[in-house]
């Protein structure tokens, strides 16, 4: 796993504004709405996904329940919105708010395992949330799944066309995305990365290791929540699977094929990994026969991501010509020496 | 009184098949530190060839075990020679994820080839043994008793052979193992080849209880890992103890509880017991 990565922005400042400018262009430029559809699931699974980076990719504890937690989101959301007839701004705040304090809870009882111990444990605290959710008939409808859950409406405004839900979910991915490149590069993300790095240095560097990584993980959990509750919102019709295991192995997936513990690698993975599903649409039944060997060939070839491998190939190039900088320093150094007769080593 | 006793019993047939997965998958752990994330797709592959066996080719009951037994061995040696040998020396989190990889592949192909629909394979033991005033099947019985041999026989093999005592030896320390000249690709070879071999001969005795169908693996796999979590990873007591454990409180709680929350009891347990234990029951060391 790369250690810089977190150091330095890979994209420079101008090719971000552009980004964000073809991004806001894009509803104007095509009347598409499957197209936007796409985008708009992309950007929401990258939410998700740039949750578990934090966690698994940053501070190094493999969660595996990531797909829970979406799905703690999405109902919290859904329920608040159509059984309780909350408006939209409470009903997001509070599907956040909660999602986190369960978070919070299963990662006090959850980090106190390490390694593979932890991966497994989260992955078991992912499936109690779906058999709750699917069990829980009375509240959750259970398989039946929830039904006609309302527009979002902020004051008399109406998220109703596909346009408008395209704003409002690219205004979450660039405030997840903001608010993760804030974090990464501040002294709670290093402090995150020198766990993953060693758990035991950090310890005796005197960092509280728990509290960190509980951290972390509720700041994952929290993500998962928002992505949840805004699939919620677009989709307006919930089943017990958003929240199952195969969600979760997706978005490591999208994960790894983007570059774990990048900051851009959850948007390059989930946004070209969805894309390569829907070519193969027609597929659909294969997909997984393709994608199960992919992931194989994946760590074992490209274990750093997409994204990962970039950053680590300039480094190289940076490193090799920094190599070469301080190699015709030093030989002018010996040049100059010699010419002034080299009185100074003495 | 009697309904306790039954419940009992069948407490022990989901055990014994618990057991067997949970032996397979904390084998593959001691040796390769690896939890084997698709080790209950290999459990399913294990029951349709079984069923194949037996209903296109005709084979009886114990032949078809044996052929499920042997295909599954040698796709057990595959898949360690092609997939997990060479990310051996990687970091941990690369197997790990290699082995979602193989599950996804396995569940797929499965479903390609033979489709999402519930097969039942009919027992050629269908009587009624009737045991001190409790009723069992005979398919039943005949799993407990497989299991106990099975398992008796793993351990004299570990313990009275050389070469399964090279198994026990790099379970116990690879350094150790490797001072004394243990070839370690065999040993773990052998290893993916006996686990999988386990995973087959539990499906091929469980299947004509339940159904044959592609994501039959997925729960038994889950169960298991909560089994080889709570005994501790690697132990071998642990995991035939937490099998058993683990079947006896879901057949209780089915009847006494609430039979629709069957599937949670597994993981309500594991949060319990790792609030209180960390390390799972039996965890040799701290880690």
């Amino acid at each position: 796993m790369n250690t810089l990565a977190a150091s330095k922005s890979t994209v420079p400042i101008l090719l971000l504004i552009l980004l964000l400018l073809i991004s806001l262009l894009i509803p104007w430029l095509t009347s598409n709405t499957y197209f936007l559809h796409i985008l708009i699931l992309i950007f929401i699974w990258t939410i998700a996904v740039s949750g578990m980076n934090i966690i698994a990719g940053f501070t190094g504890q493999l969660s595996l329940a990531q797909a829970g937690f979406f799905g703690i989101g999405a109902y919290t959301y859904g329920l608040l919105m159509s059984k309780a007839n909350l408006a939209y701004l409470p009903s997001l705040f509070i599907a956040i708010l909660l999602t986190g304090i369960i978070g919070a809870a299963a990662g006090v009882v959850s980090l106190r395992t390490k390694g593979h111990y932890f991966s497994i444990f989260s992955l078991c605290v992912g499936v109690i949330i779906l058999l709750v959710i699917e069990k829980w008939e009375s509240l959750t409808e259970g398989v039946r799944g929830l039904l006609g859950i309302p527009i979002p409406k902020i004051g008399s405004f109406e998220f109703a066309s596909v346009e408008s839900q395209y704003y409002l979910i690219l205004f979450f991915l660039v405030f997840a995305m903001f608010l993760n490149h804030r974090i990464v590069n501040s002294l709670v993300g290093r402090t995150f990365v020198s766990i993953r790095n060693s758990e035991e240095l950090a310890e005796a560097l005197g960092i509280n290791v728990m509290r960190n990584k509980l951290l972390a993980f509720v700041h994952s959990t929290v993500l998962a929540g928002l992505a949840g509750a805004l699939y919620a919102g677009y989709i307006r019709f919930l089943g017990p699977e958003v929240a199952s295991v195969e969600h979760t192995f997706e978005m490591l997936l999208y994960l790894l094929v983007g570059g774990i513990g990048t900051l851009w690698g959850p948007l390059v993975g989930t946004a070209l990994v969805t894309v390569l599903m829907q070519l193969l649409q027609s597929w659909q039944e294969y997909r997984m026969v393709i994608f199960g060997p992919l992931l194989v060939l994946l760590v074992m070839y490209l274990p750093y991501g997409i994204i990962g491998a970039f950053i680590r190939q300039r480094m190289k190039r940076q490193a090799g010509k920094a190599i070469q900088e301080t190699d015709e320093n030093m030989q002018k150094g010996t040049k100059n020496r010699k010419m002034s007769g080299g009185g100074l080593d003495a | 009184m009697d309904l306790f006793f039954q419940q009992a019993i069948n407490g022990l047939v989901v055990g014994s098949i618990y057991s067997l997965v949970a032996l397979g998958i904390t084998l593959i752990y001691g040796i390769m530190h690896l939890p084997n994330f698709a080790h209950g797709h290999l459990y399913m592959l294990g029951a349709y060839f079984t069923f194949f066996m037996m209903t296109l080719y005709g084979f009886s009951y114990w032949p078809a075990i044996l052929v499920s037994v042997a295909a599954l061995v040698l796709i057990g040696m595959l898949l360690e020679r092609i997939v997990f040998r060479p990310l051996q020396n990687a970091p941990h989190i690369n197997s790990m994820i290699a082995a979602v990889g193989v599950m996804l592949f396995i569940e797929a192909t499965a479903r390609v080839l033979w489709g999402s629909d519930y097969r039942r394979l009919d027992s050629p033991y269908g009587g009624v043994i009737n045991l001190f005033g409790i009723t069992i099947t005979q398919q039943r019985l005949i799993v407990i008793i497989a299991a106990i041999v099975l398992m008796v026989g793993l351990n004299l093999f570990l313990k009275r052979t050389v070469v399964g005592s090279t198994i026990e030896a790099m379970a116990q320390s690879r350094e150790g193992a490797f001072l004394v000249g243990i070839n370690a690709n065999r040993v773990s070879l052998l290893t993916f080849a006996i686990a999988s071999g386990l995973a087959a001969a539990a499906a091929s005795l469980a299947a004509p209880i339940n159904l044959v169908y592609p994501s039959m693996g997925a729960m038994v796999n889950l169960k298991a890992f909560v089994i080889i979590v709570l005994g501790g990873m690697g132990s071998i007591p642990g995991a035939v103890l937490g099998g058993y454990i683990l079947g006896m409180a879901e057949s209780m709680s089915g009847t006494y509880v609430n039979s629709e929350y069957k599937d949670l009891v597994a993981f309500i347990l594991l949060v319990l017991i790792m609030t209180v234990k960390p390390t799972g029951l039996f965890a040799k060391e701290v880690r």
